[in-house]
Order: C-alpha cells, then structure tokens, then sequence
C-alpha cells in the first residue's frame, strides 16, 4: 500500500480536521436548515477515523507498541476508541444529533492533543517494558474509556431529552435528539461494555503485578480501580433499577470526566512532574514505503 | 390553440364545508365521471384528484373550450348549479398549474400546512388515472416530476417538522420517549371523543396495546370493541398503573384521578421505564406534582395545543422558502414539458374499458 509521505501527527492531523469538519457540517446545517445533515456526518467521521488509524498505526510502529506513551497519545487513543463504537452505533442514529455530538467530542479530543505539544514532548521508551501484557493491560484501560467518552455523551443527550420533555420545549434541535429509552438502552449497554473492558484490563495487570508488586504504580493503581467501582457499581445499580434516569446519566458524564482526570493523576504520578526521557522526534514519524 | 395543460376544481381556500360536500365524489361517481372526461372531445389527457378538500381535474387539450366542458359535465352529474361552480372555481394553466400540482403534493396548499397524507392521495389519482390509460406523455411527466419536486420540497425544508394536531402531538411525544410504539402498553382512561381520537392516533402509528377503563364499564366495553383494544375497570386504574407506558386521561371527574402517592409506587415498580401521562381533561386528571417524579413525563391539553400551534407557525415560517423552490421546480418541469409538447398526440390512443376510480 502507497501511503502520502505523511508524518504521523500530519495524519491525524487530517483526521482531527475531518471530524471538525464533520462538526461545523452539522453546526451550519443546523442553524441554515434546522436539521442534522445525516449520513454526511457519519462519513466525515469514518473519513477521520481511517486518518486517525494510519497516524496511530505509524506511531505504533516507531515506538514498537500500542501508542500510550504520553498524553498526546492517550487522547488520541480515547477519541479513536469512542468512533469505533460510533460507527457501529451511530449508523442507526446516523438522522439524529449523536453523529454531530461526536463528531464534536472526538474533535475536541484530538484538536487538544494536538494543540498542547507539550503533552508530546516525552516518550516512555520503551513504552511497556518488554511485556506484552502490560500492553493490552493499557491499550484495554485507555480503550474502556473511549468507551466512557461515547457513555457521556449519550448521557448528555440523554440530560437534553429529559430537559427538553421536562420544560416542554420541543422544538429546534431537540427534535432530533433520540428517544429517552434509546438513550437509555445505549447508555446500560455503554456503561456495561465500558465495565467489563476495564475489569478485563485490570485482570490482565493483575497478572504481572502480582508477580512483582513492588512495578506497580500506585496511584495508578488505585485510580484505575477506583473508576472501575464506580463504573461497575454504578451499571450495577442501573441493573437494580435504584440508579435511573437523569442521575444515572449525571454518573455516566462524571464518570468520563473522572476518568480523564484520573488520567492526569497518574501520568503526573508517573513523571513526577518532570518531563522523563525525552523523546527524540516522538512527533516526527513517518511510516517507511514497503 | 396549442396544446395546454390546465386544472380545474374547487379546493378548501374557496368552498365552504358545505360546498365541499356537494362536490365530493363517490367511488362510484368518479368511476362515472372519468368515463364521461374520456368522451369529451380535445381532452387528450386527464386525472382526476378527489380528497375531502378539493376535488381537482388535471388536463391536457389543444382546444380552448375544454376545460368549460368539463367544469359543465362535473356539474351536471353532481347536480351543482355551474355559475355557483364558477364563482368558486380554481382554473390555472401552463406553468400555474405546474406550480399548482407541485405545492399540492408537497402540502403547501393543504388546510394543514405541510401535511403528508394528500401526497398519497395525489399518487394513488394518479396512479388510477394512469392504469385506465386516461394519462399520457405530458402529464405522466408532470406527476412524476411533481413528485420529485414536492419530495425536495419536503426533505429540504422544515415544511412537514412537528405535528399539528393535539393528538399527534402526543403521538410524537410518545415516541421522544419510547421511541416505538409496538412494544408501548397504553391506558385511555375515560371514554370520550378526545380520549379516543387520541387513542385511535396512537394506534393508526402502530400502537398494538391499548386498555380502555371508563368508569361506566359498559361504555369501556363498547369503545374497546370499536378499537379493538381491551377493557379494564376503572377501579383497577391505580392498581394496574405500573402496567403501561402510556396513559391517556380524559375523564370528567372532578377530582384528579391519578395521585402523587399512586405514581411513585407505580414507578417503584417500572424501574428504568418512563410514564407518559397525557392529561386531556379539565379540570385535570392528574396531581400536578407528578411531573416532578423523576423519568414521569405530564402533559396537559394546554402543553400540547401550545406545540402544536408552535409547529403550525414554524411551518407557516417555511412557506416563503417552500413556495420559492417549488416556483422554481414548477418551470424547470413547465420548460421540459413545453420542449416536447407540440409533437403530442392530439387525442388518446386508447381508453380503458375496465376504469377503475380515481
């Protein structure tokens, strides 16, 4: 395959591009016509994400692993998680908001990244060890909570259907949120998927740091296990029938934003603040012609 | 003369119920009256679109008189006196009636702005029209293209947004909530006009589980064998209330008949299910705190008027854009149809035997 001489942070670059670009689609079809564009967005979204794929594939390659070195990569991760979903999700809803709400979310994800270089100026190498375990350990953690990211935002438009059924104001955008019980059911299968992705990561973790413990990160650690109780108490409670509704959907959205804070925590934990081996060219990549 | 495509007719803006009544034909009465078109002399093409608001007659003649002689012979079978036909006639030709035919099908010229329905009734005109071999080259393009105009029309424009009647309004919002109705229990409490003409809503959008509870049982009885739904008594209403997703309440009690109390133990016991109560009556049936309960949803007759006039003025707001694609629709079909006009047959080449009604 012949790709353009491209850098990976040129490729995503791309992709970020493709999904504002999704995002102002909509916005001006909103505001001009009154209704989402519709299968559009889901295409400028798809466009993105084959960018994204190709940039994350050739900094997977230079740093010989899954791209979850530093920030920058993280976020990038996140927002490519959350459009896998989509895109499996998001084709049912392809005539209602929930492609331009992604559309925003991972253009935001990935446009921040990429507009603090500061998150890309370090670079664990290697970045796991030599373990593959630990890989998958972190490519499923940081994977669940593209998860979250999808979670909360359904869990937004969940809030804006309730409001907008609740202040009986029905009109304008509202109209083309998805139903409450739509909303709902995405969300429990959401949160679930989101759960048992990051108890399947901590069970893969488990397995080296019980073997030497003193590896383990603590804060991480803890952290990591923290959001996970929370997901998984709170898909529990859902299931229960005790947490419904617009506070089931308040715990959704707090639950993603904990979860990126939590991110800041450990990678601050990790770094100590300091900026560790400093990458050499970590955001000059580009994948060698075959 | 050159060869014309006209309409005539009466529609909503200038017949009067009363009128309308007068002129509606029967299935039988447009069987008779198209066999009757098919024998005047110069109408080389015709269609004939018969709703409860207009009674139209699309066509295609080189000879000046034809439309006079149709406006006689619609007249004379329905006993109508032609000078009051007259006073009330639309009459339009060429690129007007293009224009005409367009706003029609797209609902811009219905007595409820942007509806729907009169799409399917102007195919299903056509369509006979076309099957009885009443129709041919010219107006065979102008219906399709019609079509195509009036689907850019209403997929372009916010023209067919919102309901504009109480009941589907509620409709609607039943389906904000569940998102389907196949699988919605629903509870008509009260057995009244509004009650069941909003039952019948819900049930002509697909609603399969329909409960009536009045609390004269017999009359729940009737009303739930003319929609073929079930009855429950009335006193079993807060006891059962866990049990639907939809209530409906029209009753005349002058109390409410469902209370704050009996809400929250029915959503104790439908956790993560939504409860649309729909509050037709005066004074209200429902305790107005219920709208409080988190994951209960109240509307009252107030709150659905009030949208369904928002959507009614919302869609009067999309008029002026409607009008202007349909004005340019209509002349590009008129400038395509009028490039191939002259070399028309003068007269149809063959007429349907077996006619079935427009």
């Amino acid at each position: 395959m012949m790709w353009p001489e491209f850098t990976d942070r040129a490729w995503l670059w791309i992709a970020a591009s493709f999904y504002l670009a999704g995002f102002i689609q909509g916005t001006v079809s909103l505001l001009r016509h009154g209704r989402p564009p519709g299968g559009t967005t889901y295409l400028f979204i798809a466009g993105g994400y084959l960018a994204q794929l190709v940039g994350l594939s050739i900094r997977g390659r230079a740093v010989a692993g899954c791209p979850l070195g530093n920030p920058f990569e993280i976020f990038q991760f996140i927002a490519w998680s959350a459009i896998t979903l989509y895109l499996v999700v998001g084709v049912t809803f392809r005539k209602s908001l929930f492609g331009y709400f992604t559309s925003g979310l991972a253009a935001s994800l990935t446009l921040l990244s990429l507009a603090i270089p500061v998150w890309d100026h370090t670079q664990r190498r290697p970045i796991f060890g030599l373990n593959p375990w630990i890989e998958l350990h972190a490519a499923l953690a940081v994977f669940s909570y593209g998860v979250f990211g999808l979670l909360a935002l359904t869990a937004f438009m969940f809030l804006l259907r309730n409001y907008s059924l609740k202040s009986k104001r029905q009109g304008g955008w509202f109209s083309f949120l998805p139903s409450i019980m739509e909303l709902d059911h995405i969300g429990v299968r959401l949160l679930g998927a989101g759960s048992a992705i990051l108890a399947l990561s901590l069970a893969v973790g488990s397995v080296y740091w019980l073997k030497d413990i003193s590896s383990v990160n603590v804060t991480k650690l803890v952290l990591t296990v923290v959001v996970w109780l929370i997901a998984a108490g709170a898909f529990t409670l859902r299931l229960l029938g005790i947490l419904i509704a617009k506070r089931f959907a308040w715990v959704c959205l707090s639950l993603f934003i904990g979860a990126l804070l939590s991110l800041a925590a450990v990678d601050q934990s990790r770094t100590g603040g300091k900026k560790t081996s400093p990458a050499s060219r970590p955001a000059r990549v580009v994948l060698e012609r075959s | 003369m050159s060869t014309e495509i006209f309409v005539i007719g009466a529609t909503h803006h200038r017949a009067p119920l009363a009128l309308r009544e007068k002129l509606a034909l029967t299935a039988d009465g447009a069987l008779a009256l198209a066999q009757t078109f098919a024998q005047i002399e110069g109408l080389q093409e015709f269609a004939i679109l018969n709703t409860c608001n207009r009674i139209e007659f699309y066509g295609v003649t080189g000879q000046a008189g034809t439309p006079a002689r149709i406006a006689a012979a619609f007249c004379a079978q329905q006993g109508f006196a032609p000078e009051e036909f007259a006073n009330l006639q639309l009459r339009l030709q060429g690129c007007d009636a293009v224009h005409h035919l367009v706003a029609v099908s797209a609902g811009l010229d219905s007595q409820m702005l942007g509806e729907t329905e009169i799409f399917g009734q102007v195919k299903g005109a056509y369509a006979a029209a076309q099957a009885a071999g009443f129709t041919g080259p010219v107006l065979n393009r102008l219906f399709q293209k019609s079509f195509q105009a009036a689907k850019h029309v209403r997929t372009t424009t916010a023209i067919t947004i919102g309901q504009v009647s109480v009941a589907n309004v509620a409709v609607d919002l039943a389906l904000t909530i569940f998102g389907t109705l196949t699988n919605t229990r629903i509870l008509l409490l009260g057995a009244g006009e509004i009650g069941e003409k909003t039952a019948k809503a819900f049930q002509s959008r697909g609603a399969a589980a329909l409960t009536v509870a009045s609390r004269r049982f017999e009359r729940a009885m009737e009303l739930a064998t003319a929609l073929d739904a079930s009855a429950m008594p009335f006193t079993q209403r807060e006891a059962r209330l866990a049990e639907f997703d939809v209530v409906v309440c029209a009753t005349s009690a002058p109390d409410p008949v469902i209370s704050l109390a009996t809400t929250r133990v029915a959503m104790a016991r439908r956790p993560g299910r939504p409860l649309f109560f729909i509050d037709l009556a005066l004074p209200r049936d429902i305790d107005p705190q219920v709208a409080e309960i988190d994951n209960v949803f109240v509307y009252n007759l107030d709150d659905l008027a009030k949208i369904a006039e928002q959507n009614r003025r919302a869609r009067a707001a999309e008029m002026t854009k409607c009008l202007a694609i349909a004005t340019t629709k209509a002349e590009i079909i008129w400038q395509q149809i009028s490039a191939t006009i002259g070399s028309l047959p003068l007269k149809l080449t063959s007429r349907a035997e077996g006619l079935s009604p427009p």
